[in-house]
């Protein structure tokens, strides 16, 4: 047995050269307790390779045409041969979200904890690269589940590019490489999935760990201790020298136990939770598609929908590019002095605004109360107790107001669309003459509401702003114009 | 660790005229080989480029099928991609029959199903005579023209044609701001 190792490391030479990558020395501190903040890029990185093993079985049955991929992912979701198709779908989804919120992690650590700086300035830049390239993977994965999110999805990313200044027409058929979305864009989007941007993350992963091994692992930042760069790399060697200890030891294990528990966590949710979609039909005759990009994305879908028209185009071509650059700016900007969080007001304050702006958007994202309800106006009840008292003529607006779809946009007792305001108590807040306006002309200068005017017949608009003055709390008057509501009127006595 | 030095032979040193002839024939020779390589290569990968101006029609029926002064959503396949899109190439457009010119010629309004803000479908609803955009609000009238919402401009017109009493269309490409649906192509 010696022999035979014996002689395959005479060939392969990996005592001299694998070993002490194993075995080099990192940082004490990094082997202790403050290690548990050091575990996830490796869990990242246990991801990455859940994805590819998921991926490739996958691919094995996955059939990337516009006419069979949608059969295809139902055939993985319910035949038994091959067994467990939907777990490997719902594994391959739910590891990959788990891989952009752990890659996500990662970089916050590193920031927090002032790792980016001096001599770790690439390990940033790579890290951001590969943080792009992880949200190109969920990106052009949602569009390989060929659903009516997919194809609408990418509806909405090719009228973004059609945006672009002069460009746009050529990047709009680089997009979709052909002139409708059909079998070219799932083509383009499957070799981007499965070949070009694997390729790009895994050779950018490659120079990432070569930087975490030739740069050795930031020693846990201590309070006061600054990072010069004059004398930093002879300060972390010495450290090394004296107390440093081997990385395939205490560090390790905490990776793999982190990474372990990860991996656990992430079986149980997609064997709990399932495979997601694929959802409606890939067929855009039929309508009332309302496209949703995966969470990921949420954030940026909820940026978009909530920006006045006026700033859209602004937000969809030049802010990412902005955050892009701010974010490879990062070790630039600051890559020298304290690395405790402690003694970093700014760059703690600026994770906290970060996740909460985040976090925030993607509420609004999963919510999206800017999307019209299509089939409440059909659907959805008026509310019996709004409609108790009212008369004939009230009760008939209450039908114009479902006729005319109305309820798509504003919603009463808070069922229906959320674009527009909750009606249940307009009655209260404008007067007949201001409800007549409103309708007639909808938001001044084609604002969110249409111009109902020409919409209605005469006898229709006279009901339906009886039934909106009728919409008041029991007992309370309606809105009066403020002129009159200004003259004294004689308080009655308690 | 010390690692064996090797120099390499600078150019100066390399003067004879026979090592610096094989020199330049490799790299001559190497620019040719990526030369032909990359002719074909990006004459490929530019495909995507290709402008679609030929000129398609489509028959959506007779012109009896549309009653004047009404929107009806009419579907059909569009053969502009591949043969194998399969189902995602079953699209719809609304058709608005606006009756007889006065030399008897039959008008019509279509609009590619698109919405001028993101490309989202559009519902018509004929009770309030309003297109509705599910995703962000847009709402046009039902000569196409922008009502309120986001949209920057109405919906995308789609160039009509009659022929023996068959309302055709010209095959719309997806369309966006800056590549919209009413030229008409060269035959």
């Amino acid at each position: 047995m010696r022999r035979i190792l014996a002689w395959f490391d005479a060939r392969l030479s990996l005592r001299d050269t694998l070993v002490p990558m194993m075995m080099h020395p990192i940082p004490r501190g990094a082997a202790g307790p403050m290690g548990w903040w050091y575990v996830f890029g490796s869990a990242s990185m246990t991801l990455l390779i859940l994805q590819i093993v998921t991926g490739i079985g996958l691919a094995l049955v996955y059939v990337p045409t516009a006419d069979q991929a949608y059969e295809s992912l139902v055939f993985l979701n319910y035949s038994y041969l091959p067994p467990f198709g939907w777990f490997l779908r719902s594994l391959h989804y739910w590891s990959g979200s788990a891989m952009v919120f752990m890659v996500l992690v990662h970089m916050t650590q590193v920031f927090l904890l002032g790792a980016f700086k001096y001599p770790r300035e690439l390990n940033w830049l790579t890290g951001v690269l590969l943080l792009l390239f992880t949200l190109g993977m969920a990106f052009s994965g949602q569009v390989l589940r060929w659903d009516a999110d997919a194809y609408w999805g990418v509806g909405v990313g090719a009228s973004m590019a059609g945006r672009v200044p002069w460009l746009g027409p050529y990047l709009v058929d680089l997009l979709l490489g052909g002139p409708i979305i059909g079998a070219d864009t799932l083509s383009r989007f499957f070799a981007l999935h499965v070949f070009v941007i694997p390729g790009l993350l895994l050779t950018v992963l490659a120079v990432h760990l070569w930087l975490v091994l030739k740069r050795g692992i930031s020693e846990p930042p201590v309070p006061g201790k600054v990072v010069n760069p004059q004398t930093y790399q002879q300060e972390y060697e010495t450290e090394l020298h004296k107390e440093g200890v081997p990385f395939f030891g205490e560090a390790l294990l905490k990776d793999a136990l982190f990474s372990a528990l990860t991996v656990i966590a992430v079986v149980v949710l997609a064997a709990i939770v399932g495979p997601k979609g694929p959802g409606a039909l890939p067929e855009p005759a039929l309508l009332g598609a309302n496209p949703k990009p995966d969470w990921p994305f949420w954030w940026l879908f909820a940026l978009l929908s909530l920006s006045p028209p006026q700033a859209e185009t602004f937000i969809m071509l030049v802010l990412p590019v902005v955050l892009i650059a701010a974010l490879l700016l990062v070790p630039f900007v600051s890559n020298r002095g304290e690395r405790a969080p402690s003694r970093r007001p700014v760059a703690v304050l600026s994770v906290i605004v970060i996740i909460t702006v985040l976090a925030v958007l993607t509420y609004y994202g999963a919510t999206e109360p800017w999307s019209p309800v299509m089939g409440a106006w059909s659907g959805d009840a008026v509310p019996p107790r709004l409609v108790q008292a009212s008369t004939p003529l009230e009760l008939q607006g209450a039908v114009v107001l479902q006729n005319k779809q109305c309820r798509n946009c504003h919603a009463l007792d808070g069922i229906g669309g959320r674009r527009g305001p909750d009606l249940t108590r307009v009655g209260t807040r404008l007067t007949r003459d201001q409800l007549i306006d409103q309708v007639s002309n909808g938001t001044p200068g084609g604002g969110n509401m249409p111009a109902y005017g020409k919409q209605m017949k005469p006898a229709e608009m006279d009901a339906l702003v009886d039934f909106l003055v009728s919409l008041r709390p029991p007992g309370q008057e309606p809105a009066r114009p403020a002129a009159v509501a200004q003259t004294p009127r004689p308080r009655a006595s308690p | 660790m010390s690692e064996p030095s090797i120099r390499l032979p600078s150019a100066a040193q390399e003067g004879s005229g026979r090592r610096s002839f094989l020199r330049w024939l490799t790299y001559s020779v190497g620019a040719l080989a990526s030369a032909v390589l990359a002719a074909p290569l990006f004459g490929y990968l530019g495909g995507a480029f290709r402008r679609h101006k030929v000129q398609q029609w489509i028959p959506l029926g007779p012109v009896s099928k549309f009653p004047v002064q009404e929107t009806r959503l009419a579907t059909f396949n569009n053969d502009l991609g591949v043969p194998w899109d399969g189902m995602s190439a079953h699209m719809g457009v609304y058709v608005r029959n606006l009756g007889k010119d006065e030399k008897g010629m039959d008008r019509f309004l279509v609009f590619a199903q698109n919405c001028a803000h993101l490309g989202c479908p559009v519902s018509w609803f004929p009770q309030s005579g309003l297109f509705l955009c599910p995703c962000h609000g847009g709402v046009y009238y039902e000569n196409g023209e922008r009502a309120s919402g986001p949209p920057p401009r109405g919906l995308f017109h789609i160039v009509p044609e009659v022929r023996d009493g068959v309302l055709g269309i010209q095959a719309p490409h997806l369309p966006t701001l800056q590549n919209t649906l009413d030229q008409r192509a060269k035959a």
